[in-house]
Protein backbone atom coordinates (compact mmCIF):
# COMPACT_ATOMS: atom_id res chain seq x y z
CA UNK A 1 0.00 0.00 0.00
CA UNK A 2 2.95 2.31 0.66
CA UNK A 3 4.14 1.97 -2.94
CA UNK A 4 0.69 2.99 -4.20
CA UNK A 5 0.90 6.15 -2.06
CA UNK A 6 4.39 6.92 -3.39
CA UNK A 7 3.20 6.39 -6.98
CA UNK A 8 0.24 8.74 -6.48
CA UNK A 9 2.41 11.40 -4.86
CA UNK A 10 4.86 11.23 -7.78
CA UNK A 11 2.10 11.68 -10.36
CA UNK A 12 0.66 14.59 -8.35
CA UNK A 13 4.07 16.26 -8.19
CA UNK A 14 4.28 16.10 -12.00
CA UNK A 15 0.87 17.76 -12.18
CA UNK A 16 2.03 20.40 -9.71
CA UNK A 17 5.06 21.13 -11.94
CA UNK A 18 2.82 21.56 -15.03
CA UNK A 19 0.52 23.94 -13.12
CA UNK A 20 3.55 25.89 -11.88
CA UNK A 21 4.79 26.32 -15.47
CA UNK A 22 1.39 27.74 -16.44
CA UNK A 23 1.44 29.90 -13.31
CA UNK A 24 4.80 31.39 -14.33
CA UNK A 25 4.26 31.95 -18.06
CA UNK A 26 0.47 32.42 -18.25
CA UNK A 27 -0.37 35.38 -20.52
CA UNK A 28 -3.13 36.93 -18.41
CA UNK A 29 -4.04 37.18 -14.75
CA UNK A 30 -6.92 34.74 -15.22
CA UNK A 31 -4.59 31.95 -16.36
CA UNK A 32 -2.41 32.45 -13.33
CA UNK A 33 -5.43 32.36 -11.02
CA UNK A 34 -6.72 29.13 -12.59
CA UNK A 35 -3.28 27.58 -12.17
CA UNK A 36 -3.24 28.72 -8.52
CA UNK A 37 -6.65 27.10 -7.93
CA UNK A 38 -5.45 23.81 -9.41
CA UNK A 39 -2.26 23.92 -7.34
CA UNK A 40 -4.32 24.49 -4.19
CA UNK A 41 -6.56 21.48 -4.89
CA UNK A 42 -3.57 19.24 -5.64
CA UNK A 43 -1.96 20.49 -2.43
CA UNK A 44 -5.04 19.62 -0.35
CA UNK A 45 -5.03 16.10 -1.79
CA UNK A 46 -1.30 15.79 -1.13
CA UNK A 47 -1.71 16.82 2.51
CA UNK A 48 -4.46 14.20 2.96
CA UNK A 49 -2.19 11.53 1.45
CA UNK A 50 0.68 12.56 3.72
CA UNK A 51 -1.74 12.38 6.66
CA UNK A 52 -2.40 8.74 5.79
CA UNK A 53 1.28 8.03 5.16
CA UNK A 54 2.44 9.38 8.53
CA UNK A 55 -0.72 8.16 10.36
CA UNK A 56 -1.48 11.57 11.86
CA UNK A 57 -5.13 12.55 12.33
CA UNK A 58 -4.40 16.22 12.95
CA UNK A 59 -3.06 16.83 9.42
CA UNK A 60 -6.63 16.64 8.06
CA UNK A 61 -7.26 19.96 9.81
CA UNK A 62 -4.29 21.40 7.91
CA UNK A 63 -5.84 20.21 4.63
CA UNK A 64 -9.25 21.70 5.50
CA UNK A 65 -7.82 25.11 6.47
CA UNK A 66 -5.61 25.16 3.36
CA UNK A 67 -8.67 24.51 1.21
CA UNK A 68 -10.62 27.32 2.91
CA UNK A 69 -7.77 29.81 2.44
CA UNK A 70 -7.29 28.89 -1.23
CA UNK A 71 -11.03 29.28 -1.90
CA UNK A 72 -11.16 32.70 -0.25
CA UNK A 73 -8.04 33.80 -2.14
CA UNK A 74 -9.47 32.82 -5.54
CA UNK A 75 -12.79 34.57 -4.77
CA UNK A 76 -10.98 37.76 -3.72
CA UNK A 77 -8.77 37.76 -6.85
CA UNK A 78 -11.81 37.20 -9.10
CA UNK A 79 -13.72 40.07 -7.50
CA UNK A 80 -10.64 42.27 -7.90
CA UNK A 81 -10.37 41.42 -11.61
CA UNK A 82 -14.02 42.43 -12.04
CA UNK A 83 -13.09 45.85 -10.61
CA UNK A 84 -15.78 45.27 -8.00
CA UNK A 85 -13.63 45.21 -4.86
CA UNK B 1 -5.44 -7.42 2.43
CA UNK B 2 -9.11 -6.68 2.92
CA UNK B 3 -11.66 -5.46 0.42
CA UNK B 4 -11.62 -1.92 1.83
CA UNK B 5 -7.88 -1.59 1.23
CA UNK B 6 -8.16 -2.78 -2.37
CA UNK B 7 -11.04 -0.36 -3.02
CA UNK B 8 -9.15 2.51 -1.38
CA UNK B 9 -6.01 1.85 -3.41
CA UNK B 10 -7.98 1.83 -6.67
CA UNK B 11 -9.72 5.09 -5.72
CA UNK B 12 -6.39 6.73 -4.81
CA UNK B 13 -4.79 5.79 -8.13
CA UNK B 14 -7.85 6.99 -10.10
CA UNK B 15 -7.86 10.28 -8.17
CA UNK B 16 -4.17 10.98 -8.72
CA UNK B 17 -4.52 10.23 -12.45
CA UNK B 18 -7.43 12.68 -12.70
CA UNK B 19 -5.43 15.34 -10.83
CA UNK B 20 -2.55 14.88 -13.28
CA UNK B 21 -4.91 15.08 -16.26
CA UNK B 22 -6.42 18.30 -14.92
CA UNK B 23 -2.97 19.85 -14.60
CA UNK B 24 -2.11 18.65 -18.12
CA UNK B 25 -5.26 20.41 -19.36
CA UNK B 26 -4.08 23.56 -17.57
CA UNK B 27 -0.79 23.31 -19.46
CA UNK B 28 -2.12 22.38 -22.92
CA UNK B 29 -5.41 24.23 -23.47
CA UNK B 30 -5.36 27.42 -25.59
CA UNK B 31 -7.82 29.73 -23.82
CA UNK B 32 -8.70 30.78 -20.29
CA UNK B 33 -12.21 29.27 -20.53
CA UNK B 34 -10.85 25.95 -21.74
CA UNK B 35 -8.31 26.00 -18.95
CA UNK B 36 -11.11 26.62 -16.43
CA UNK B 37 -13.10 23.72 -17.88
CA UNK B 38 -10.19 21.29 -17.76
CA UNK B 39 -8.61 22.47 -14.55
CA UNK B 40 -11.68 22.69 -12.35
CA UNK B 41 -13.89 19.71 -13.20
CA UNK B 42 -11.19 17.06 -13.53
CA UNK B 43 -9.49 18.37 -10.40
CA UNK B 44 -12.75 18.26 -8.41
CA UNK B 45 -13.39 14.64 -9.38
CA UNK B 46 -9.78 13.66 -8.69
CA UNK B 47 -9.63 15.28 -5.27
CA UNK B 48 -12.97 13.82 -4.16
CA UNK B 49 -12.00 10.33 -5.32
CA UNK B 50 -8.57 10.46 -3.69
CA UNK B 51 -9.85 11.74 -0.33
CA UNK B 52 -12.64 9.11 -0.34
CA UNK B 53 -9.96 6.48 -1.00
CA UNK B 54 -8.07 7.62 2.11
CA UNK B 55 -11.39 7.39 3.99
CA UNK B 56 -11.73 3.77 2.88
CA UNK B 57 -8.21 3.02 4.09
CA UNK B 58 -8.80 4.68 7.49
CA UNK B 59 -12.45 4.09 8.52
CA UNK B 60 -12.04 5.98 11.81
CA UNK B 61 -11.45 9.27 9.99
CA UNK B 62 -14.58 9.18 7.85
CA UNK B 63 -16.38 12.16 9.45
CA UNK B 64 -13.66 14.75 8.83
CA UNK B 65 -13.00 13.29 5.40
CA UNK B 66 -16.68 13.72 4.52
CA UNK B 67 -16.45 17.34 5.71
CA UNK B 68 -13.46 17.95 3.39
CA UNK B 69 -15.25 16.25 0.45
CA UNK B 70 -18.41 18.35 0.93
CA UNK B 71 -16.34 21.52 1.18
CA UNK B 72 -14.46 20.74 -2.07
CA UNK B 73 -17.75 19.84 -3.80
CA UNK B 74 -19.23 23.26 -3.13
CA UNK B 75 -16.20 25.55 -3.13
CA UNK B 76 -14.58 24.50 -6.43
CA UNK B 77 -17.54 25.28 -8.76
CA UNK B 78 -18.13 28.59 -6.96
CA UNK B 79 -14.57 29.78 -7.55
CA UNK B 80 -14.68 28.56 -11.17
CA UNK B 81 -17.90 30.47 -11.79
CA UNK B 82 -16.52 33.66 -10.23
CA UNK B 83 -13.37 33.46 -12.37
CA UNK B 84 -15.31 32.86 -15.59
CA UNK B 85 -17.59 35.80 -14.82
CA UNK B 86 -14.62 38.08 -14.12
CA UNK B 87 -12.85 37.03 -17.31
CA UNK B 88 -16.02 37.60 -19.34
CA UNK B 89 -16.55 41.04 -17.87
CA UNK B 90 -13.01 42.09 -18.85
CA UNK B 91 -13.80 41.34 -22.53
CA UNK B 92 -10.28 40.71 -23.75
CA UNK B 93 -9.66 36.99 -23.71
CA UNK B 94 -11.77 35.47 -26.49
CA UNK B 95 -10.04 32.58 -28.27
CA UNK B 96 -12.54 32.64 -31.15
CA UNK B 97 -12.54 36.21 -32.37
CA UNK B 98 -15.84 36.32 -34.26
CA UNK B 99 -18.19 34.76 -31.80
CA UNK B 100 -21.75 36.02 -31.91
CA UNK B 101 -23.45 34.14 -29.10
CA UNK B 102 -23.27 36.01 -25.81
CA UNK B 103 -25.78 34.52 -23.40
CA UNK B 104 -24.50 36.47 -20.41
CA UNK B 105 -25.38 39.81 -22.00
CA UNK B 106 -28.93 38.64 -22.68
CA UNK B 107 -29.29 37.62 -19.07
CA UNK B 108 -27.84 40.90 -17.88
CA UNK B 109 -30.38 43.02 -19.81
CA UNK B 110 -33.36 41.55 -17.99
Amino acid sequence: MTYIIYFSLTIMIFGLILSAIRFIKGPTAGDRTVALDTMTTIGVSGVVLISYLFNRYIYLDVALIYGVLGFIGVIVIARYLEKAL
Amino acid sequence: MSILEILGGILIVIGSLFLFLGALGIYRMPDVYNRLQAGTKATTLGAMSLILGVGFLMPDWIMKILIIIIFIAYSNPISSHALARAMHLRKRFMFFKNEEIDAYKEIDKN
